[in-house]
C-alpha cells in the first residue's frame, strides 16, 4: 500500500450540532478505484465532498481531525488549488448552458490558457479520454444541454479531465442515468483508473463490485469496514457489513 | 354558468383591446393631418421648435430622449447588475433581504417625488459643481434621476434570473477550481442573460416614457444640447408642457410627437417579444433534445 495520496485521520464532521461523520480513518491509494457504499444518510457523500472541500459551500458546518492530500493539510490549503488536483463529477449531470467546446475549455480558460491551438488540443484529448469524442466531434459548437443525460455526464467527466486532476471524485455519477449509459460510464471508469485515482460513491453494490479495487462501507456516520472489494463482499469482517450486503437492511 | 362567465370575461378582454385601439386611432387621427403641414422628414430632423411661428422640428427632443435613455441605461445596467450580484451571491441572506426591501421601496416611490428630490438636491448640486446654462437643470440631472428610477427594475429582474440559475452550475464551476467571481461572471451571468435582458428592455421603456420627474429637472428648453450640463426637453415633456394650451396645427404637432413616442415604445416591445420567443424556442429545442438518448 504505497503511495497514499489522501490520508484522513480521526475526521469528524458536523452539520450544526449533528455529527454526520465520526472519527473516519481512511487512505486513498494512487491509481485505485475506491468505492464508498452504505445506506442513504450514512455520510458517504458528505465524506466525498469534504475531500475537495465542496463541503465549504454548506454553512454551519464544522470539521475535526485532519485530511492530507500529498502530505498537505487540505483545510489550510487554498480550496481552489485543492480542487484543481481533486476534481468532482456530480450525481446529476451539470454541464453549463454553453457549447460543448466551451464546457470543456472552461477550466483551462480559468487557468489562463488562451491560445486556441492549446485549447483545441485539450478539448479533443479530454473528450477522447471521456470516450465521447466520436459522438460529439462534429457538434462541438452545440449547446451541451441538448445532449442526452448519459452524454452530459461524460461531458462533465471530460470537463474535469481537462483540468488534469490527480483524483476524480464521483458522487453517484450513474444514479440519474439509464442502464446503457451506466455501463458506458463504468467502462470509462475502468479506462480512467490507469491515469487517475477515482473515489466513487455508489448506491449500487453491484456497481461497487464491478468497478472498484477497494470498497469502504459507511453506516450512520461511521466507517465500518474498508478493504479489497472481493474480500469485503465475500468475507466481510464486520457483522453489519454482512447484513448490509446480503440485503438485510439498507 | 361557465358559459356566462366565459362571455363576461371575453367582454372585459374585448373592452380593454377596444380602448387600446381607440387610443392608437385617436393619436394617429389627430397627428396624421399634421404631416400635410410639415413633412415627416422635416419634423424628425428639424432643429427648431417654434409653435408661434408654426415651425415644428423635434430633432432636439428626439436626441434628448435618446441621450437621456441611453445615459440612464448605462448607469442603471452597471449599478443594477452589480447590485443584483451582490444581493444574490455575496451578501449574507439577512442583509440581502434588507437591501432587497430597500430596492422594493425605491420601486414604489411616485415619479413626482423623484423629480421633486432631483429638483431640490441634484439640480443645485450640479449647478454648484459644473454650473451650466440651466443652473443645474440639465441632461445630466435627467440621466441621474432616470437611472435611479429604472434601477429597481434592472436589479429585480437580474436578481430573479440569477437566483433561477441552478445550484448545480455553481458546484460544477467551483469543483473545476474556479473562484466565486469567475463562476459569477463566466457561468451565472451567462445563464441568467435572457432574464436580465428582458429587465433591461423593460427599463428602457420606462426611461423613455417617463415624464413628470423629467420635466422637473430637465430645464425644458427645446434646443439641441451641446454638453451634458445643458438643459434639454424630452419628447414626453414636450407633450405634457404644451398640450394644455395648444390648438390647431400646434396641437396636431404634439399628437405627432406622441406618434413618434408610440412607435419607439412599440419597437422596444417588439424587440422584447422577439427576444423572449427566441429564448423560449431555444429552450424548447434544448429540452426536446434532452429526451432523446
Amino acid at each position: 500500500m504505497a503511495n497514499k495520496i489522501i490520508k484522513a485521520r480521526d475526521l469528524s464532521f458536523y452539520y450544526g450540532d449533528f455529527k454526520a461523520l465520526k472519527n473516519i480513518n481512511i487512505d486513498v491509494v494512487k491509481n485505485e478505484v475506491l468505492a464508498f457504499i452504505g445506506p442513504s444518510g450514512c455520510g458517504k457523500s458528505t465524506f466525498l465532498r469534504i475531500l475537495n472541500r465542496m463541503s465549504d459551500l454548506v454553512e454551519g458546518t464544522k470539521v475535526e481531525g485532519s485530511i492530507t492530500y500529498n502530505e498537505q493539510d487540505i483545510f489550510s490549503m487554498d480550496p481552489i488549488e485543492l480542487r484543481k488536483g481533486v476534481g468532482m463529477v456530480f450525481q446529476k449531470p451539470n454541464p453549463f448552458p454553453m457549447s460543448i467546446y466551451d464546457n470543456i475549455a472552461y477550466g483551462p480558460r480559468m487557468q489562463g490558457i488562451k491560445k486556441k491551438a492549446d485549447l483545441d488540443a485539450i478539448v479533443e484529448d479530454s473528450l477522447k479520454k471521456a470516450a465521447i469524442w466520436d459522438e460529439v466531434k462534429d457538434k462541438l459548437k452545440k449547446n451541451a444541454i441538448s445532449l442526452s443525460g448519459g452524454q452530459q455526464q461524460r461531458i462533465c467527466i471530460a470537463r474535469s479531465i481537462a483540468m488534469n486532476p490527480e483524483i476524480l471524485l464521483m458522487d453517484e455519477p450513474t444514479s440519474a442515468l439509464d442502464p446503457i449509459s451506466t455501463l458506458k460510464i463504468e467502462d470509462l471508469i475502468n479506462e480512467l483508473k490507469k491515469q487517475y485515482t477515482i473515489v466513487i460513491v455508489t448506491h449500487n453494490m453491484q456497481q461497487a463490485a464491478r468497478i472498484s479495487d477497494r470498497t469502504a462501507f459507511f453506516l450512520l456516520g461511521e466507517l465500518v469496514e474498508v478493504g479489497p472489494t472481493d474480500k469485503l463482499f465475500d468475507q466481510p469482517e464486520d457483522k453489519r457489513t454482512e447484513d448490509y450486503i446480503t440485503g438485510r437492511f439498507g | 354558468m361557465d358559459k356566462v362567465m366565459k362571455k363576461v370575461f371575453w367582454c372585459f378582454a374585448a373592452l380593454t383591446m377596444t380602448v387600446v385601439a381607440f387610443m392608437g386611432v385617436y393619436i394617429i387621427a389627430n397627428g396624421l393631418p399634421f404631416f400635410k403641414h410639415t413633412s415627416l422628414w422635416a419634423f424628425l430632423t428639424g432643429k427648431n421648435w417654434m409653435p408661434s411661428g408654426e415651425i415644428f422640428g423635434i430633432f432636439p427632443m428626439l436626441v434628448a430622449s435618446l441621450y437621456a435613455t441611453i445615459g440612464a441605461m448605462v448607469i442603471a445596467i452597471i449599478v443594477g447588475v452589480s447590485t443584483a450580484i451582490v444581493l444574490v451571491e455575496l451578501l449574507p441572506a439577512k442583509l440581502a433581504a434588507l437591501l432587497s426591501a430597500a430596492v422594493d421601496l425605491l420601486a414604489g416611490i411616485p415619479s413626482v417625488i423623484y423629480g421633486f428630490w432631483g429638483l431640490m438636491v441634484v439640480v443645485p448640486l450640479i449647478n454648484d459643481l459644473w454650473g451650466g446654462k440651466g443652473a443645474g437643470s440639465s441632461l445630466l440631472a435627467v440621466i441621474f434621476i432616470l437611472a435611479l428610477m429604472v434601477l429597481p427594475t434592472v436589479i429585480r429582474m437580474t436578481e430573479v434570473s440569477l437566483r433561477a440559475v441552478p445550484n448545480e452550475y455553481k458546484e460544477g464551476a467551483l469543483a473545476l477550481g474556479s473562484s466565486r467571481l469567475q463562476y459569477i461572471f463566466k457561468v451565472q451571468l451567462k445563464a441568467a442573460s435572457s432574464g436580465t435582458l428582458a429587465g433591461i428592455i423593460l427599463a428602457i421603456g420606462r426611461a423613455l416614457g417617463e415624464t413628470m420627474a423629467v420635466i422637473l429637472v430637465a430645464g425644458n428648453t427645446a434646443l439641441l444640447p451641446q454638453s451634458i450640463t445643458d438643459p434639454v426637453r424630452t419628447l414626453t415633456a414636450n407633450i405634457a408642457i404644451e398640450m394644455g394650451y395648444a390648438s390647431g396645427v400646434h396641437q396636431q404637432a404634439l399628437f405627432a410627437t406622441g406618434m413618434v413616442l408610440f412607435v419607439l415604445i412599440i419597437a422596444i416591445n417588439l424587440a422584447m417579444h422577439m427576444l423572449n420567443t427566441r429564448t423560449e424556442r431555444r429552450e424548447r429545442r434544448e429540452s426536446k433534445g434532452k429526451n432523446t438518448l
